[in-house]
């Protein structure tokens, strides 16, 4: 059989592999190496089989601790394991790998390699992660690319059960793991051919049986440890030799050789790269290129890590070689250098090189930091000097220590005939998934090698991105983005206003812009940069109505087939009848299999593309008289304009070392500079029937629509648009100068994503037309102007005065928000309850925040949503980890105690200068209400005027100290994902520690930010990823275990079906003395509904049963009363009705109806079991003394 | 004597006139084998609705898909959407297994939306197996733009064009809502339909006047909606030779005769059948029986059609007249 191309990534081609030479997979999600677990669930859950007709065991664990111990468990009972992961993924691993490694047992472990969180987080590439793995005794082995990606797998796995010693297989996170290239497979009998049966035997002649018991992991005196552990040294030292001869024979099946230590240049090459990783790729490309130009040079690829094989090293290397860069994609800071210089350095020496070249180190690539041929080419230039710089750094432009080389941004190396094309799309118009099926038609249809790689923005709605294409008649080993395209598309006219789209257009390059403009005033309508590139290159410019085309196909703005259609016929990589029989055939591939319907309309759209698509004829210059507008205001802080703007805009790359700080500490409340402008309807408000309820602005997720109360002596200033009407509440008086006050709505249009929630949550119809609300959605172009002018105005005017505000649900939105315009997917359930947090506690909060979409929606750069007051005060977040929130939080409660602690003590010192009055005062304030608080600020304020009078040491040191008095709330948040999985030990510690703490669970029942796979959470009926047929277990009860404990305050909310409960219950929960808990219904675009509906879910999960609303207060039992309070009534609709409106469940009905009716039956009888057991306890009267808990 | 209760529907030999009706039931297999064993003549299955169809899938493209590709921590929210299908399949696969588990006729139904939809499904609905095909034509038009014999003249294309792509016979489910019920009747027959259901039942929504707003209901019939039905055919029974199905009010062995005397060849029993499970097709059945032999009629097909518009003592009670004479009959029995 002639070998079969696919274009596929590198994700895909590993778990190919895996899953056919695996009996168990144990995993757990991590970017960005989910993709393999999920492949391999996949086809699992479709019957897929091993190598030996068996289908492989997938288990989702709680951690990739717990992975790595059902891993380890399963490989000791004798089963081909595996498991895939990343980064701090890895980390938790490292404790069993040095077991599995230390019992020299087979084993493959496959890592998209991820850079390791430090000053920040990253899901992005770099190898600081598999580094740690170094001393885990694991064999180390690096491929480069997704075809070597894939064959490495299948070495891997045969060779690990000959050497018996673990393989931790690495590639280059998203650069490699997701780029999508055209491979030659790997068939089942090449694997049959290459996994050796008796190694398999002996493997399992090694299993823990009781047939013929043996006793692992026993503990180890100072007599025999250490004789112990040099036992396996032949191991060790076989595995190069034992290796090479594995891709021998890997070689001889599939005619593709690869070396452990593998040279690639001139052979009298006297300047050499030394790396690891897809930049070997680039590497290669660049060596290939200077080698034309007569340039003596080379690149060594490193395949083995561990055990570093230095006599393959030297024994690669050219005798010929003067200089060597070895280059680190990792850093290690206070390191003489990086692992892979060092070890190349200390191989030379002891293999007694000589004459020993001059050796340097150099970083690259951090968190997949590109690195281009240009990049490389500075290196090699570096070596031409008598002392090239050692620890350097290529990529950046280091301005403070000036480690960094510069480089020639100009140098393209690409061949002519490789074809470039780069797409801007937005996240829901289908840009990327019809690219990542012209890459597959292009690849597997064509003679051509592609490529496609592909880039988003960090926002979950109205997201930006970026496809990069190339195909030519040879292999690509481009790993890095498209430059110089001879093809560029601009899929949402927008973007232009924003991004430098055509700086990636080479010379004469086709641009094709989807514009509401035909051919005869598109040129008008674009920025003037705009039309001065396309002068300046003499590019040439298409437009097409794509939206237009789509909605006449009946698809909405998912203008996907309508783009791919025009690339095509620019592009001429295919004649146009073939080239639409494909697009049709990737159609029909991608949606036939659920039906016709998405098909057919995309045929219509296909057909009705070209004849719509109209070049424009380019006058001979540029004759704008619009600019693209500044990225941000010029009232923006300084940071904002210097570092964040050029973030925005897709320019970070350019931002020099000087532009960051230090340790990661970032300044809050920057989105509100951003203004993204993404909606494509607001709301509007009808003052006239508006009953000033307020929970528009509750409900929004992105505090774009809010309330005030405006002075009429404020409005005199107001643009003419600016809308009040008379205030209808009695209970908060008058505005200052004397008037009744007047209210206000108003929208932030750039800020609003248009999810239309508020319009839902809205309770106010029109008597006369229902259909027209108090609010409603209305397109936005014609609104837009006005209202930037009115928001302007708005957000001058001063809050009110909070600690007037009463506690009632309608008063608690004249609080200022302090999280705002967070990138939240349209209509998120998550932050309207983080919102209303911040309103309430804002001032005084730190926020300790579990990695998850509150970690990245909440700080993920360029512009992050927690933000302050006009005082300068505001939430105060950071984010550990995914695994240690709650102990991440506790920590925060017991520094505040400490230094409040040393605070009262040095104030009783100081009591004889200061006088017992404002002691007293500070030490017995009571700060129970906003007033309260108030006042000790102001004491505080006092307390530092006098201590600085003072001026003693120990004044000095209370003065640093003095905001110790003022009280603070300590507010843990996080997903199920954190609190139900891979946090609950952590969690439940913390419950049970009395400290003052609140926890707040945003419960969507999924792990949202890794793409939907299934939790603890996960409720009895729904699918998600590794409970495809629906899970059939239902959701753990992490409130009624937290109950268990008896002083822990316990709350199960939900802000749509019952807000006033949401907010009652947050201020119960802040005021416990202890620990608090609350699990919030939050709905999220992995439930697979239209989100604005998200409200009406929530009341229906409430009155099925399915979500309980309830309040466990230990302070009742002091008075007498049951702790347990049931929030909602017995369920009064059946499961069916909730579970009927959304994707998730409907999934499993449709898959196979008959078990889906059981679940419900399921579904219904958990819930009413549950109401029965909260019935009990809430009649179980307590007698044990429960005051609230006192500190040890 | 025992009286013949056989009859003929659509062309379809039955052995009696009681026929389920379009219904959820048709969904479970077990409920469809207890109906046969309560003696049903016939199964008619619920409409295939094509717009449904399309609504699902289009939905679970926006859903499923839309988000796809979007973000770089996760290319999708959801397991393989590949496995579950939304199109006719799981609808066709019941007529299948149907088949398979009764001997009885069943009877397709669908209800299109593009004239594609009804030629393509009406297809895979013979291909799966249907002994017959019920066309519901049931649409509301509220375009003040298009009148009525446009909308008459669309509904008969869709037929002639269905008739021509499939073999078996196929029967046309109407509304009420016609100004001339007979001749559309007759371009049926001219268009080689084999039988008319007399009627549909409209799905009305009511008003919820606490919140204004509108609650979706699908109310079990009731008897009282049994008189439109044995007006219209009797009116129709003498002048067509399409067979005619009674749809809607049948709940007890009366009913039956009723509609048989007014003209039906069948009646199709729905809602009685959710209240009472299958065993009331056994009850109707046996009562019909029994009233027919105690009143010494012979057959189903004597009786049938005995009280149309032609045949009953006094046809003007059919007729526009109706009215007036039950005002009459009012005064008199008040006076």
């Amino acid at each position: 059989m002639s070998p079969r191309h696919v274009t596929i990534d590198a994700n895909e081609a590993v778990a190919s592999v895996a899953h056919r030479l695996s009996e168990v997979i144990a995993i757990y999600p991590i970017t960005p190496a989910s993709p393999m677990g999920e492949f391999s669930d996949d086809w699992s859950a479709a019957g897929k089989k091993n190598l030996w007709g068996q289908v492989p065991s997938i288990v989702e664990m709680q951690s990739e601790g717990g992975a790595a111990g059902a891993v380890h468990g399963s490989l000791q009972a004798g089963a081909l394991t595996t498991t895939f992961t990343s980064s701090q993924g890895l980390l938790l691993m490292l404790p069993n790998m040095l077991k599995i490694a230390g019992e020299l047992t087979p084993f493959v472990l496959h890592v998209a390699a991820r850079t390791l969180a430090t000053h920040g987080l990253s899901i992005y590439g770099d190898h600081s992660d598999v580094m740690m793995a170094r001393t885990t005794g694991f064999t180390l082995l690096c491929s480069n690319s997704p075809q070597e990606a894939h064959d490495f797998a299948a070495v891997s796995h045969a060779a690990t059960l000959k050497t018996r010693v673990p393989i931790l297989h690495f590639f280059d996170g998203f650069r490699t793991s997701h780029e999508v290239n055209r491979i030659t497979l790997v068939e089942d009998d090449v694997l049959s051919k290459l996994v050796d049966e008796d190694t398999i035997a002996a493997f399992r002649a090694r299993k823990l049986t009781p047939d013929a018991p043996v006793l692992r992991g026993t503990a180890q005196n100072p007599d025999a440890f250490f004789q112990g552990r040099e036992a396996c040294n032949p191991f060790y030292d076989a595995i190069p030799t034992m290796l090479q001869a594995e891709f021998d024979r890997f070689a001889a099946l599939t005619g593709r050789q690869y070396k452990l230590y593998e040279y690639f240049g001139h052979p009298e090459a006297e300047r050499v790269v030394v790396l690891m990783g897809s930049g070997c790729e680039a590497s290669h490309e660049t060596v290939e290129w200077l080698m034309q130009k007569g340039e003596k040079v080379g690149v060594l690829k490193v395949r083995l890590f561990r055990p570093f094989s230095a006599e393959l090293l030297a024994a690669a290397l050219p005798k010929s070689v003067k200089a060597l860069a070895v280059l680190d994609r990792t850093k290690e800071p206070g390191a003489l250098g990086e692992p892979l210089y060092q070890d190349v350095l200390t191989g030379l020496h002891e293999t007694g090189r000589s004459p020993m070249p001059t050796i340097v180190g150099g970083r690259y690539g951090l968190s997949s930091k590109e690195f281009t041929p240009a990049m490389i080419i500075s290196v090699f230039d570096e070596l031409k000097k008598s002392s090239p710089k050692n620890h350097f750094t290529v990529g950046i432009h280091d301005d403070v220590t000036h480690l960094s080389l510069p480089w020639d941004r100009s140098i393209d190396i690409e061949p002519k005939d490789v074809v470039k094309a780069v797409f801007f799309g937005l996240g829901s118009d289908g840009t990327v998934s019809s690219n990542k099926q012209t890459i597959k038609i292009i690849g597997e249809e064509t003679d051509n090698y592609a490529q496609g790689f592909f880039y988003y923005d960090s926002k979950k709605s109205g997201t930006v991105t970026m496809s990069y294409l190339r195909f030519g008649p040879r292999p690509i080993r481009s790993t890095y983005l498209v430059d110089k395209a001879s093809f560029v598309a601009c899929h949402y006219a927008p973007i232009l206003e924003k991004f430098d789209v055509l700086d990636v257009a080479a010379p004469g390059a086709s641009f094709l812009l989807n514009t509401p403009h035909g051919p005869d005033t598109a040129w008008a309508s674009l920025p003037r940069e705009v039309q001065e590139q396309i002068v300046e290159k003499k590019i040439r410019l298409y437009v097409i109505d794509g939206f237009k085309v789509a909605a006449e196909a009946g698809l909405g703005r998912y203008i996907s087939a309508v783009m791919q259609t025009c690339f095509f016929a620019l592009s001429n990589v295919l004649p146009k009848d073939e080239a639409i029989a494909r697009i049709r055939e990737g159609v029909k591939k991608a949606y036939g299999k659920r039906g016709e319907e998405v098909v057919k309309r995309n045929y219509a759209a296909i057909d009705g593309a070209l004849s719509k698509m109209h070049e424009v004829k380019v006058p001979s210059g540029a004759d704008g008289k619009r600019k693209r507008p500044p990225v941000v205001s010029d009232a923006a802080p300084d940071f904002v304009k210097r570092v964040e703007a050029m973030l925005l805009v897709g320019k970070g790359d350019q931002l020099p070392v000087s532009a960051f700080p230090a340790d990661g500490t970032w300044p809050t409340g920057t989105t509100k500079w951003e203004r993204r402008g993404i909606a494509l309807e607001i709301p509007t408000w009808d003052a006239g029937i508006c009953i000033q309820c307020n929970k528009c602005a509750l409900i929004c997720p992105h505090a774009a629509i809010r309330t005030q109360l405006v002075d009429p002596a404020a409005t005199a200033k107001a643009p003419a648009s600016f809308k009040t009407t008379l205030f209808k509440g009695k209970d908060l008086g008058h505005a200052p100068s004397g008037h009744p006050w007047q209210y206000t709505v108003q929208v932030a249009p750039d800020d609003c994503t248009g999810c239309g929630l508020c319009v839902q949550f809205c309770p106010v119809k029109d008597k006369a037309n229902p259909r027209h609300k108090a609010i409603d959605m209305a397109p936005i172009e014609p609104l837009r102007e006005a209202e930037r002018q009115n928001w302007d105005h708005f957000i001058q005017l001063p809050y009110f005065d909070r600690t007037q505000v009463p506690n009632e649900l309608k008063a608690s939105q004249f609080l200022e928000p302090l999280f705002e315009f967070s990138g939240a997917c349209a209509g998120c359930g998550e932050t309207p309850y983080l919102k209303l947090l911040s309103q309430l506690f804002g001032d005084r909060m730190l926020v300790a925040n579990a990695t998850g979409c509150t970690s990245i929606y909440g700080g993920n750069l360029p512009t992050t949503p927690w933000t302050k007051n006009k005082d300068g005060r505001g939430p105060a977040w950071a984010n550990s980890l995914f695994e240690d929130n709650a102990e991440f939080g506790l920590g925060y409660r017991l520094s505040l105690d400490a230094q409040k602690g040393l605070a009262e003590s040095l104030l009783k010192g100081l009591a004889p200068k200061l006088g017992d009055a404002l002691v007293t005062s500070l030490l017995d304030a009571a700060q129970d209400t906003e007033a309260g608080i108030k006042e000790q600020r102001a004491r505080v304020a006092s307390l530092r005027q006098e201590l600085l009078a003072i001026g003693t040491p120990e004044a000095k040191k209370l003065e640093r100290l003095a905001d110790s008095f003022v009280k603070k709330s300590v507010w843990i948040v996080g997903g199920d994902g954190w609190a139900y999985d891979i946090g609950y030990g952590g969690l439940d510690h913390v419950l049970a520690s009395g400290q003052n703490v609140n926890i707040l669970v945003l419960d969507t029942e999924v792990y949202s930010n890794t793409g939907g796979q299934a939790s603890k959470a996960t409720p009895i009926g729904a699918a998600a990823k590794f409970a495809a047929a629906g899970k059939s277990s239902g959701k753990k009860d992490l409130g009624l275990l937290a109950m268990s404990y008896g002083n822990v305050f316990v709350a199960s909310v939900a802000m749509g079906a019952k807000d006033a409960h949401t907010l009652k219950t947050f201020r119960e929960a802040e005021s416990y003395p202890g620990v608090s808990l609350i699990i919030a219904y939050s709905h999220c675009i992995a439930h697979g509904y239209d989100l604005k509906q998200g409200c009406e879910q929530q009341k229906l999960a409430v009155d099925a049963g399915i979500w309980p609303l309830y309040r466990y207060d230990p302070r009742r039992i002091a008075e007498n009363q049951v702790p347990l309070q049931l929030d909602a009534g017995t369920p009064k609709i059946k499961a069916r009705d909730y579970m009927k409106n959304e994707g998730r469940f409907r999934m499993v009905e449709m898959r196979d109806p008959k078990r889906f009716a059981t679940l419900l039956d399921a579904a219904d009888a958990n819930a009413a079991e549950r109401r029965l057991v909260y019935e009990q306890l809430a009649n179980v009267q307590h007698t044990r003394s429960t005051k609230p808990p006192e500190k040890p | 004597m025992k009286p013949d209760l056989s009859t003929s529907w659509m062309g379809l030999t039955l052995a009696h006139p009681i026929v389920m009706g379009a219904s959820p039931l048709v969904d479970n297999l077990d409920s469809v084998k207890k109906l046969e064993d309560a003696g049903v003549a016939a199964i008619t299955m619920h409409s295939l609705f094509e717009e449904q169809l399309a609504a699902d899938q289009l939905a679970a493209h926006r859903f499923f898909d839309g988000p796809a590709n979007s973000y770089a921590e996760a290319a999708n929210w959801f397991p393989s959407t590949a496995d579950f299908k939304l199109g006719p399949d799981a609808y066709l696969e019941q007529i299948r297994k149907i088949r398979a588990a009764v001997k009885v006729p069943v009877i397709g139904s669908l209800n299109g939306s593009t004239p594609g939809g009804w030629i393509d499904y009406a297809k895979q609905i013979e291909q799966a197996g249907a002994h017959g095909l019920e066309l519901n034509l049931y649409a509301l038009h509220s375009d003040p733009t298009k009148d009525a014999h446009t909308v008459e003249k669309q509904q008969l294309d869709i037929i002639l064009a269905v008739k021509k792509s499939v073999k078996i016979p196929v029967a046309v489910k109407l509304s009420p809502f016609y100004s001339s019920l007979p001749a559309f009747v007759t371009s049926l027959e001219n268009a080689g339909v084999a039988g008319v259901v007399l009627f549909n039942r409209l799905y009305q929504p009511d008003i919820d006047v606490e919140h204004l707003a509108l609650e979706r209901v699908l109310q079990l019939s009731e008897r009282s909606e049994l008189s439109l039905r044995l007006q219209w055919l009797a009116l129709l029974s003498p002048k067509t030779t399409l067979s005619l199905a009674c749809s809607g009010g049948v709940h007890e062995p009366v009913d039956v005769l009723k509609a048989l005397m007014a003209g039906a060849h069948v009646v199709q029993v729905v809602s009685s059948v959710l209240q009472h499970g299958p065993k009331r097709i056994a009850e109707l059945k046996k009562g019909l029986a029994a009233w027919l032999e105690e009143h010494e009629y012979e057959s189903v097909k004597q009786i049938t059609g005995s009280m149309n518009l032609v045949r009953c003592p006094d046809p003007s009670a059919y007729e526009r007249a109706n009215y007036v004479k039950l005002l009459q009959g009012w005064h008199a029995r008040h006076r």
